[in-house]
């Protein structure tokens, strides 16, 4: 994968083949699911109809279902404060949803921070910007480690100083985006950083919560599989739309080392991109209990092959 | 990067890695440390049964349900600036006070614990107290009957009581000085946002800025003197006072009208 041969317009030999719906499928199902997660909030405060109060840190959706960050649980927890019931349960619904969907789920499909690393991407693709200061994607992992210690140190939700994701989602919610408050800095720094220094630099290797995220549902049932690799022709579009490219390379050409299809990996966020992009239709949703044809009985020969090489 | 699939790594390696990513993980730490120690720096005020303003960072995720639950729009989540963490809920009595709703319906909404569901009775709550501050420019110590204060406090004559006082301006009036009592006060701030000044002259503080502690060794000789009965130590030896010889007055003059001189009313 010779970063001169990567595409400016990844997909467009599948869009002038099957026309702009199918090249842009799940990425528009994906903006639809973002947009009505931001919708339930926001119904209440327009118009006042109340479907979800709260922010993605701690939500009451029609007064019957708490959903609470289960991240955020956590660090309260290391903080020292149990939290109410309520709370708690809402914490064990969302892991247990992301534990089924896959944890990056959430990243792809309902964290507002997304779209504005997505706006990044897309430009640094179509300017062909070449990555600057590479850094390691385990990062995160350091990250999340340091927002826990320093939960059970100080005693406080560090994180919550800081965490673009809520702090974006909640000026969201309450209208105050524009009133130059900290979630607009932040937000502006978060898509600089993903401009200017690091492709994919604050989803793909710094955020923590993506990290709780990946390790909660490492072993989810939803997933991406390349049931027809055979068909690759090395057109790179998938890797370049792909905010976790790490991921593809041992399922698109494990086949030689006896490695099945599908997307294994923790850090895919089942954004259903590298699907809408492909024009040999290689890539498919499906569970991880149909490693289709291709797969190795005995299971992969090398941990480095299930994504795990991460640059 | 791909040390990984390189089978030579050795001891040296791993603990530098080790290192390396401790380093890393304490650096995340102490930064977000900075920040979360702005806790004491508290001056807003939190919504009723919020816990101790040490432990609410450990509790509050800012989730904004109990503003959502407020039906006089009292509760904000902090902007910078605002004195609080950022996204933590407080209130700005001077703006909007808190309307002590009996069914507390902000400490009802909370999934965290940050406001305490055990706060039942809000006539319990402690937002803060109120702090007569302006003593030269209240109306009420300036000899008028404003009374402003006293009047909205939803538990008058308890939580504010209005205590005469001479005024030694005149020489034959009543101050009338608005006392608040901080046992009963709850910091809901109607009387900050009552106050008639341009600025308020009394003003809600959180507790800890508002009322000194005494010494645990303290005791108050007269309470302890009550509850014994009788005074705590026997056979004190009462010693006359001495008091400093008194000049001999002179005779006030009388005026033709038939008042007194010296004294001008």
């Amino acid at each position: 994968m010779s970063p001169s041969r990567e595409p400016r317009r990844p997909g467009l030999d599948r869009k002038r083949r099957d026309g702009w719906w199918a090249a842009h499928k799940w990425l528009v199902l994906r903006r639809l699911a973002q947009a009505g997660f931001l919708a339930v909030f926001l119904t209440g405060p327009l118009w006042g109809w109340w479907i979800t109060k709260g922010t993605l840190a701690a939500s009451m959706t029609l007064g019957v279902l708490p959903l609470t960050d289960p991240l955020m649980a956590l660090q309260a927890l290391l903080a020292g404060h149990v939290m109410e019931t309520s709370g708690l349960v809402g914490a064990v619904i969302v892991l247990a949803a992301y534990a089924v969907l896959g944890g990056r789920s959430f990243c792809g499909w309902a964290c507002p921070v997304n779209l504005v690393t997505d706006f990044a991407a897309w430009v640094r693709t179509r300017f062909g910007l070449k990555d600057a200061y590479p850094m390691d994607r385990r990062l995160r992992l350091l990250v999340l480690v340091g927002v826990l210690v320093g939960s059970a140190a100080t005693g406080t939700i560090v994180w919550e100083a800081v965490n673009p994701v809520t702090m974006l989602h909640r000026a969201l919610v309450t209208g105050s985006l524009f009133a130059g408050g900290a979630a607009l800095s932040i937000t502006i720094a978060v898509l600089l950083f993903d401009l200017g220094v690091a492709s994919r630099g604050w989803c793909g290797h710094l955020c923590p919560v993506g990290a709780f995220y990946a390790l909660v549902g490492a072993k989810g049932l939803v997933r991406v599989s390349a049931v027809n690799r055979d068909a690759c022709d090395n057109c790179m579009d998938c890797f370049t739309v792909c905010p976790e490219r790490q991921v593809i390379t041992p399922a698109l050409r494990g086949a030689k080392n006896g490695v099945g299809p599908l997307i294994l990996s923790r850090d895919c966020s089942n954004c259903g991109r590298c699907i809408d992009v492909c024009a040999k239709d290689v890539f498919t949703f499906t569970t991880r209990f149909h490693d289709g044809p291709g797969a190795c009985a005995q299971g992969p020969a090398k941990k480095a092959l299930q994504g795990e090489k991460m640059l | 990067m791909d040390r990984r699939q390189n089978p030579a790594m050795t001891r040296r390696d791993m603990l530098a890695g080790a290192f390396r990513a401790a380093c890393g993980a304490g650096l995340v730490a102490a930064l977000l440390a900075v920040p979360a120690r702005r806790r004491a720096e508290a001056v807003a005020l939190r919504p009723p049964g919020a816990i101790d303003d040490t432990d609410f960072l450990s509790a509050c995720v800012r989730c904004g349900l109990c503003v959502r639950d407020c039906p006089y729009n009292t509760l904000k989540l902090a902007e910078a600036g605002d004195g609080q963490p950022v996204g933590t809920p407080f209130f700005t009595a001077r703006n909007v006070p808190c309307e002590m709703c009996e069914d507390i319906p902000c400490v009802v909404a909370c999934p965290t614990g940050a406001l305490d569901k055990s706060l039942t009775d809000i006539k319990a709550a402690k937002m803060g107290v109120a702090v007569l501050v302006g003593q030269e420019t209240c109306l009420n110590f300036l000899g008028l009957r404003c009374d402003v204060c006293y009047r909205v406090c939803p538990l008058i004559d308890q939580a504010i009581t209005l205590e005469r006082h001479h005024n030694e301006r005149t020489g034959k009036h009543a101050l009338f000085i608005p006392t608040v009592h901080t046992d009963k006060c709850t910091g809901c701030g109607k009387c900050e946002k009552a106050c008639v000044l341009e600025e308020a002259a009394i003003k809600v503080l959180p507790h800890a800025q508002a009322v000194g502690m005494l010494g645990a060794h303290y005791r108050l000789g007269w309470e302890e003197k009550q509850k014994a009965g009788k005074a705590l130590i026997d056979g004190i030896i009462d010693l006359p006072d001495r008091m400093p010889e008194t000049p001999a007055m002179p005779a006030p003059e009388r005026l033709p009208g038939g008042g007194f001189k010296e004294f001008k009313p």
